[in-house]
């Protein structure tokens, strides 16, 4: 039961991370590789404001958040929108570099740094006995607030117009365009939203595994839930985020040791191989 | 300013292009044979790194350039011929049959790798191999009775004939391992191989409908390139003398990657240009270092923040790399006063959707 909750945390946090991806994908066919490095951004913000500037927990987190959204959104104007439509290599070298400068800035920063950082939040350290197991307050926080943000996010891709804009854009962009949806703006602001969930990711993660600037290389760890799930399917990529978590500690716990790593990546390389299109996806052949 | 006059078909295919072509060509090769009787030992060494770098890049542009395929674990084919050749050599087995046997293990690997890539398409086949990538890395630290785990394995001193092949002779072993892939390489992208990788490239679907046979083409693409990877990575065991898992990760495959997209991913030229950037940068930085204020010189993030900026210099601005840059201004002074400003104004491309329209 622990290790299934703890799973599930860490699955929740590889979710979370994987629907910026698939946000972003669905919404402008590409691959944000400097996902993590976003969500390290966030988990910085986070830290600045909570602890060099002693805020209280929850604004520091709204702000941090907002933050990040913005980065998120400034990078596809910048420097997303002038390549929209060269080859994939551009792209993938594109948000690789992202993700190098990133790291660089955040290291070469006065109070951030190379050191490992530590994030008070006010569930820190509690313990809950529930159907006989003890569970830590941090994995239950996570589970719930991914939960909570997932049920907003269905709501807002159901009702609000932002998000019907955004389902509209990502399923067909001409015809989106031709009914009055600014397609560009709306892809800045997917990619703002994508940013925003990588900070609630990042800060979820604040307490498990501290700030430091190579938190990022979660998001490495979070395309195979991508993958998973399907890239165009968000459901899919929280399904997918689970499913990694729970086979990533259950792999730790029945497996010899090695085999915990490198179980997501086979796992991906057996789903692209028989499943190419993820297990999730409502993708249809491409006709000519 | 010269003029093609095309007499026959041939001349489209032919190796050496003009007279003057040949000239530069052989004086450049000239001028590397006589690297290191004329320049101190630290620079024969780092034009050694550049050769072998080279020798990995030509094999990411004939994948990446010319079939347009991106892949993100090329790091892993250098691993998998560094460590062939670490092994193979320890066992006793002489240095040329070793480089060949560890191009052929790291291609046998290529296939395997190669064949369930057939299915997939710009960046599912990214994903694919950068979890390949991770999958080698983490076989590597594991099979601790083969490749020495976490700790490392040492690389014995190359012999070819009882002679210690170090130094000089080692710069002349790869310059010579370097022109022989170039010519092969050469010839292969003149033949109808070569032409049928280009369309893929472009189109896959018109490429299929003139019988191109896309399964056969992106294998051996993937075969070739993963070839060229051993061989160079064979190489680099030797200069780096002690290999250990963590030196051939997803940054080894982002740096291959970054050299090629400088160099100019389209031209053969690309790869060594890219390749002798991505030396120099890191040796110039050091040396801009010394005249900067102390507060910048002492930051560890400064060469990382370089490499990304001079990536996003080249992919906004100049995505024709470092030899597309040359082109443009060897036409500009061809012409002088004539050359147009429109000669070279970029296309607009647009989104090639992959979904259903």
């Amino acid at each position: 039961m622990q290790i299934v909750i703890s799973g599930l945390a860490v699955g929740c946090v590889y979710g979370l991370i994987a629907l910026g991806f698939v946000l972003i994908y669905k919404a402008t066919e590409t691959v944000n590789f400097a996902q993590g490095e976003l969500m390290m951004i966030g988990a910085y913000f986070a830290y600045t404001m909570a602890e060099l500037w002693h805020w209280p927990f929850l604004p520091s987190v709204v702000v941090a958040v907002l933050g990040t959204a913005l980065v998120g959104a400034a990078i596809e104007r910048v420097l997303l929108r002038p390549i929209e439509g060269e080859p994939t290599i551009a792209v993938i070298m594109v948000t690789l570099a992202i993700g190098m400068i990133a790291r660089g800035v955040a290291s070469a920063l006065p109070g951030w740094g190379t050191d490992t950082h530590h994030l008070h939040v006010p569930y820190q350290g509690g313990l809950v006995d529930l159907f006989q197991a003890r569970l830590s307050m941090e994995h239950i926080v996570i589970v719930c607030s991914t939960a909570g943000l997932c049920l907003a996010l269905f709501y807002f891709f159901r009702a609000a117009k932002l998000g019907l804009a955004m389902r509209a854009v990502s399923q067909n962009q001409l015809a989106a365009y031709y009914i009055g949806i600014p397609v560009s703006g709306t892809n800045a602001r997917v990619w703002a939203l994508s940013g925003g969930i990588a900070a609630v990711a990042g800060i979820l993660m604040a307490p498990i595994t501290f700030v430091h600037i190579n938190m990022g290389s979660v998001g490495v760890m979070a395309i195979p839930a991508a993958v998973i799930g399907g890239f165009g399917s968000i459901p899919g990529a929280v399904a997918g985020g689970l499913i990694l978590g729970l086979c990533e500690s259950v792999a730790g716990l029945y497996l010899p040791e090695g085999f915990k790593d490198p179980a997501p990546h086979v796992l991906v390389l057996l789903v692209l191989m028989i499943k190419p299109s993820g297990l999730f996806a409502d993708q249809v052949r491409k006709k000519v | 300013m010269h003029f093609d006059f095309k007499k026959n078909y041939r001349i489209d295919v032919r190796l050496i292009k003009r007279g003057s072509q040949a000239f530069w060509y052989g004086l450049l090769l000239l001028a590397l044979l006589l690297v290191p009787a004329v320049l101190p030992k630290y620079f024969v060494a780092q034009m050694t790194f550049i050769l072998i770098y080279s020798v990995i890049g030509t094999g990411l542009i004939v994948l990446t350039g010319v079939t347009g395929l991106v892949s993100l674990g090329h790091a892993a084919f250098v691993a998998v011929g560094a460590y062939a050749q670490a092994i193979l050599m320890a066992r006793g087995v002489p240095l040329l049959v070793s480089l060949a046997l560890s191009a052929a293990l790291a291609a046998m690997l290529g296939l395997v790798v190669g064949l369930p890539a057939l299915r997939l398409r710009g960046l599912y086949l990214a994903i694919a191999t950068l979890s390949f990538g991770f999958i080698v890395e983490i076989l590597l630290a594991h099979w601790e009775s083969m490749t020495g785990g976490n700790s490392g394995l040492s690389v014995p001193t190359p012999t070819l004939w009882d002679v210690a092949v170090t130094g000089a002779l080692f710069y002349y072993l790869c310059l010579v391992v370097l022109v022989l892939c170039l010519l092969v390489v050469l010839n292969v992208l003149r033949s109808p191989t070569g032409r049928a990788l280009r369309a893929i490239r472009d189109s896959e679907v018109s490429a299929q409908s003139m019988g191109v046979n896309l399964a056969l083409l992106k294998t051996f693409s993937f075969v070739l390139s993963a070839a060229l990877a051993g061989l160079g990575g064979a190489l680099y065991a030797h200069v780096i003398t002690y290999l250990s898992p963590e030196q051939f990760g997803l940054n080894l495959s982002i740096e291959l990657l970054m050299m090629v997209v400088i160099g100019g991913v389209v031209w053969l030229q690309g790869a060594v240009l890219g390749a002798v950037f991505v030396i120099a940068l890191p040796q110039a930085i050091a040396v801009i270092k010394d005249y900067l204020p102390a507060v910048i010189e002492q930051q560890t993030g400064l060469q990382p923040i370089v490499f990304g900026l001079v990536i996003l210099f080249f992919v906004l601005v100049e995505p024709t790399g470092l030899y597309g840059r040359w082109i443009k201004v060897r036409t500009y002074l061809e012409l002088f006063p004539l050359c147009p400003g429109s000669v070279f104004v970029r296309e607009r491309h647009f989104l090639r959707t992959e979904r259903l329209k």
